[in-house]
């Protein structure tokens, strides 16, 4: 069906048929996977990365200047790359990894190394909300940079943390639609494959259904988990 | 009173010795002398005050002790031990050995009042029945026994403060260090701050350093004191002397300031505070 020759109601009636939904299921699946796997990666880079601008800066823990400016610079830079062209630039890479440059397992190096630096940026913001004087209060009790980091700066800033995480996961929910353009399947893919290539509109309206109920449900997850944490500290 | 004659007749001996501190922070409309040249002693077992305005340089002082700020020149011993030269390891084992409380009560908002009187013992890998033992004493100490399982989020400022305290004595130090522990909390609560510093005092004999601009809270607490002004000792006494006897600028400032007060008070109450 297509918008070009059938009134919008029932190219919207038409999204729901079984067929489309039976070819979008195992593209469902694959955004999953590229979504869950990209996310842990970028988590645990991101995470490290966040951690060393917040510890280097020059009013951290182990104010490391060189460091610090260095590794803030080369965020940027990565940052300022469009999304598309960081694709592009990561397909020798993902052949290094996989041997080829398409598909899922392909994509999900680019969609890392995109969202990586981000996603250290929003964890920086995030570890530098914690007040100075609780640190120079794990400080006096004799707490060394390793425990002040794992046993008091992450514990504290949590809610923050995981409030951006949920922003970061969706960044990388569309990220993974503009790889299906790559050959990295997904929703995107049959979005691109099928809504644009073949005007066939009901199918790219029910794979934005998926996309808009993926995205409420990660920022609801998100939104709950920080809430009760706070919650539970009494603070709300 | 009986600890006050002890000190007087010099029995005590001297616990931190501060000579020559010199400290200046660079900043970027140029560098700010802050400390300029302070000799200090506190001995061993008297609350000790410290008493300034705003800017005269007293956390600065106390935050040398601990080194969480590092001095330019100079020499502290605490018991003995000169601060300005230990090594990293050594330095995280005698923070150990000194308890610091803060005006903004700094407590960990994600741990529960146990777990944040736990922390500086989980730190020193001591087995956890021992711990628990030593977390159920100080909180027993400072009286929240029945606040164990709540978060500081829920706590009264008085509350929050017992729970800092409980933190900093749990290690079992020799020296508390309190940073205008008093100044955030209303009259009544600051009271009973006080009364339970010098319960402490009385029953370890910890030696307490005490950092303010209450000069109510060094009268109703401390043995001896030390007026600082624009980064410069420029009184040592009992707490008497500087009271009746207020030579320095401060000094009668302060006590002007207080007789004032006092007089309003007791004008509204019929008695003195």
């Amino acid at each position: 069906m297509s918008l070009l020759d059938t009134p919008i109601w029932e190219v919207i009636k038409g999204s729901f048929a079984p067929d489309i939904w039976v070819r979008l299921v195992p593209a469902v699946g694959e955004t999953l996977y590229m979504t869950v796997v990209s996310s842990i990666i970028m988590l645990v880079f991101g995470l490290l990365l966040g951690i060393l601008l917040t510890v280097t800066n020059p009013d951290g823990l182990v104010p490391m200047k060189i460091l610090y400016t260095g590794s803030g610079w080369l965020i940027n830079a990565l940052r300022s790359l469009p999304q598309m062209i960081m694709i592009i630039l990561m397909i020798p890479v993902a052949r290094l990894f996989f041997g080829k440059s398409y598909g899922t397992n392909a994509c999900i190096i680019s969609i890392a190394a995109s969202c990586i630096p981000m996603y250290a940026r929003i964890v920086e913001n995030s570890l530098l909300e914690i007040s100075k004087g609780k640190i120079e209060a794990a400080k006096s009790i004799g707490s060394t940079n390793f425990q002040i980091i794992f046993r008091i700066l992450i514990p504290e800033t949590l809610p923050s943390l995981i409030r951006g995480f949920t922003v970061a996961v969706i960044a990388v929910i569309s990220m993974t639609a503009l790889a299906g353009m790559f050959g990295a399947g997904g929703i995107g893919d049959i979005a691109v494959r099928f809504g644009y290539q073949r005007f066939q509109h009901d199918v790219l309206f029910a794979s934005v259904y998926v996309l808009i109920a993926l995205v409420q449900l990660v920022q609801w997850i998100g939104n709950f988990t920080s809430k009760q944490i706070l919650k539970k500290r009494n603070l709300i | 009173m009986s600890k006050l004659t002890l000190c007087e007749m010099g029995v005590m001996d001297d616990y931190i010795q501060i000579s020559g501190l010199h400290k200046t922070f660079h900043t970027r409309s140029g560098p700010i002398q802050v400390l300029k040249g302070i000799d200090l002693t506190v001995r061993k077992g008297e609350i000790f005050g410290i008493i300034g305005f705003s800017g005269a340089g007293k956390s600065t002082l106390a935050r040398c002790i601990n080194r969480l700020e590092t001095p330019d020149s100079g020499s502290i011993k605490v018991g003995g031990v000169e601060i300005l030269n230990l090594s990293k390891k050594q330095l995280l084992q005698e923070r150990k050995k000194i308890g610091m409380i803060f005006q903004t009560f700094n407590l960990f908002e994600a741990k529960t009042v146990y777990h944040n009187i736990s922390y500086p013992l989980e730190i020193s890998k001591i087995p956890k029945p021992e711990i628990r033992k030593r977390v159920l004493e100080t909180a027993e100490l400072v009286g929240l026994s029945d606040k164990l399982n709540a978060y500081p989020g829920g706590l009264s400022g008085g509350q929050k403060q017992r729970v800092g305290i409980a933190r900093a004595l749990v290690s079992r130090p020799n020296l508390l260090i309190s940073d205008e522990a008093t100044s955030a909390l209303d009259p009544q609560t600051t009271l009973q701050i006080l009364d339970l510093l010098k319960e402490i005092n009385r029953t370890t004999g910890i030696t307490i350093l005490m950092i303010t601009h209450e000069l109510d809270a060094i009268r109703y607490t401390c043995d001896r004191m030390a007026v600082l002004e624009d980064g410069k000792i420029i009184e040592v006494g009992t707490v008497r002397e500087i009271f009746n006897n207020p030579l320095s600028r401060t000094g009668a400032l302060f006590t002007k300031v207080f007789t004032e007060f006092q007089r309003i008070t007791e004008f509204e109450n019929g008695s003195g505070i």
